[in-house]
């Protein structure tokens, strides 16, 4: 199907806490392959386990309470799971880089942000003050933030978002990592500014030919930027297919559902409510027996209550996790 | 429109918030605090009297005054502030004496609050049994009456100044301790230190590069009111004989010695004990309002 190389295959990634009330199954058998050069869309919502599957990846998961329990996280065929912190260090910042939601916060207030681009590069490459300085205002330069020299000696407070934002993606790209991971990167700004990270995203991926993971609930965004969308319900992927397919024939009925409560500008208008899933999210202290989703499937069988489907690959390249999948 | 506000803005009738950096703006805020700024003149005039007196008047404060004449004058053209029991010049005592309170009072207090930040940083950062550990050591710490430990300390260490300064930090670094502790536990939930985590940064860089620096602000006030703790615990050490020897004066010593001739010659006792209120209060107003001028909640 995609016949680039294999950049990261996350197999069963299985990362549970351990809290006083309980094991929470944050991510509980998620399955992902990303490809060289590949967009990737993560979508789900709150609490389905997109951002720990991120941290996951960084082996970045505060423990405790957290513990990645299984599963296998491979990258260039090196499983990271076992490597040691050392060499998890070197590979942060540099090969697999990420950025943040918040970036009112993200950035250390003490610091100039010339000081905490140059401290990425320097982590990882051997370079003098000068020559480091030299690629700082490049980078700076590179993601579209006017007068690099001047806002070089600048602090963090003395920025809107957008510019911290960009300041956050010049930090991740510094080192030209091969895999980018934007967790919720474009969540906390406002639509237009939005827009413009997103294009900046784009440009600089088609540019510097990295592979981005794009961690949202926010399908307008996938929509925007990714080649393949996985979906993601209670700590497992329920359907992953390209873009377009997503869209265009969505198999599982969560995909299903989702898709449906955005509204459309071109219906007609009425004044029938925007339809929504019925239910919660289940409380992860108390996943539901069977498939995750079934107490609130519309199409939901006894066989959806007592067995969990596998996922399975119904044409070429889209997965689905579903009894009775949805007809294209 | 624009050009008329930068105009209006160089004029400069009045500074917004924002045409400050951080530290021009708690220099500003610092000088509009009434108390930080008698405390600020109280430590002046201590500092002054301490390095500047000396300099106008050269009285050696360990020469002594042969005979019954030379003893418990009062003061005079020849001696200001008089001379004590060995008819040795109280001035230039003062000045002496105040250089070593003062230099106890600084190198404890910053000693003591490096420790505590280190400690703090270590327990707060790492949480788990680390923090269990270091966190009941300073209790522990904290539990022992200071006093008599001071003393026997003091005897078993010796006396002189970097002991005392030692028996003075052993037990002044709880409180800092605890203080970076409690930030490090909120910092460290900071995405920044997450994102530091992110570019590959090792444990110590995220500790020393991006915490500490951020419990400056709250180390810097604990320090300075610290030194005023610090010159009360040399008095106190030095008042009770186990602090700085004679012949070699310090404010807390020439209380201790005054004592025997409070009723003869209370001025003895007054001067040295000025010296040290003004000291420790100066230092707590300036500390307050620094605390005060770092808060940007806070409105001046």
């Amino acid at each position: 199907m995609d016949n680039r190389e294999v950049l990261v295959d996350i197999k069963n990634l299985r990362t549970f806490f351990y809290t006083e009330d309980g094991v929470v199954p944050a991510v509980d058998g998620i399955d992902l392959t990303i490809h060289r050069g590949e967009v990737v869309g993560l979508v789900g919502e709150s609490g389905c386990g997109k951002s720990v599957t991120a941290l996951s990846i960084l082996r970045l998961i505060p423990n405790p309470p957290g513990k990645i329990i299984g599963g296998e996280i491979f990258f260039h065929g090196q499983d990271l799971l076992k490597k040691n912190e050392e060499e998890m260090r070197m590979i942060r910042g540099d090969k697999i880089s990420m950025i943040f939601q918040e970036p009112m916060t993200s950035l250390n207030p003490v610091y100039t942000i010339g000081d905490q681009i140059s401290e990425a590069i320097t982590l990882h490459q051997k370079i003098d003050g000068a020559e480091s300085k030299k690629r700082t205002i490049e980078m700076i330069h590179l993601v579209g933030i006017p007068e690099p020299e001047r806002r070089f000696s600048q602090y963090p407070h003395e920025m809107s978002g957008g510019m911290r934002q960009r300041v956050m993606i010049a930090m991740a790209l510094s080192s030209n990592p091969e895999l980018l991971i934007s967790d919720e990167a474009t969540t906390a700004l406002d639509v237009t500014i939005q827009a413009q990270i997103l294009d900046l995203m784009r440009g600089l991926q088609k540019k510097l030919g990295m592979a981005i993971l794009i961690i949202t609930h926010n399908l307008a965004v996938v929509a925007e930027m990714a080649e393949t969308i996985s979906i993601a319900y209670a700590g497992k992927i329920v359907e992953s297919a390209s873009a377009k397919e997503t869209f265009k024939s969505p198999r599982h009925p969560y995909t299903y559902g989702l898709l449906q409560s955005i509204p459309k500008f071109t219906e007609k208008k009425t004044n029938e409510p925007l339809p929504a899933i019925e239910g919660m999210v289940p409380s992860p202290y108390h996943m539901p027996k069977g498939c995750r989703f079934n107490p609130r499937c519309p199409f939901a069988t006894e066989k959806c209550r007592e067995e969990e489907p596998e996922i399975l690959e119904l044409t070429p390249g889209h997965l689905v996790r579903c009894f009775y999948p949805i007809e294209s | 429109m624009a050009e008329k506000v930068i105009e209006a803005k160089k004029k400069g009738q009045k500074k917004s918030s924002e045409d400050y950096t951080y530290v021009g703006m708690v220099f500003h805020r610092l000088t509009r605090h009434k108390l930080a700024m008698v405390g600020a003149f109280m430590l002046i005039f201590i500092l002054l009297f301490v390095f500047v007196g000396p300099l106008v008047w050269r009285a050696n404060p360990n020469e002594q005054i042969e005979g019954l004449e030379g003893m418990f004058n009062v003061p005079s053209r020849a001696h200001p502030m008089g001379t004590d029991d060995y008819g040795r010049d109280v001035l230039a005592r003062m000045f002496f004496g105040g250089r070593i309170s003062l230099f106890i009072g600084f190198i404890s207090a910053i000693t003591s609050t490096l420790i505590g930040a280190l400690v703090g940083l270590v327990a707060g950062y790492y949480g788990g049994w680390a923090d269990d550990l270091l966190m009941r050591f300073t209790d522990a710490m904290l539990s022992i009456p200071t006093f008599p430990l001071l003393i026997a300390l003091a005897s078993v260490l010796g006396k002189g100044v970097w002991q005392i300064i030692l028996v003075i930090v052993i037990f002044g670094w709880m409180v800092d301790a605890r203080l970076v502790r409690g930030l490090v536990l909120s910092l460290k939930e900071q995405e920044y230190v997450e994102a530091a985590h992110a570019i590959g940064a090792s444990a110590n860089r995220i500790m020393w590069r991006h915490l500490f620096p951020n419990t400056l602000a709250v180390l810097i006030v604990s320090t300075t009111i610290g030194i005023g703790g610090a010159i009360i615990y040399e008095a106190s050490i030095s008042f009770l004989g186990f602090g700085v020897q004679a012949p070699f004066a310090s404010w807390g010593n020439m209380l201790q010695n005054a004592q025997q001739f409070i009723w003869n010659s209370p001025r003895l006792i007054i001067y040295p004990g000025l010296a040290i209120f003004m000291t420790v209060l100066g230092f707590n107003f300036f500390g307050d309002g620094l605390r005060d001028a770092i808060d940007p909640k806070l409105k001046l």
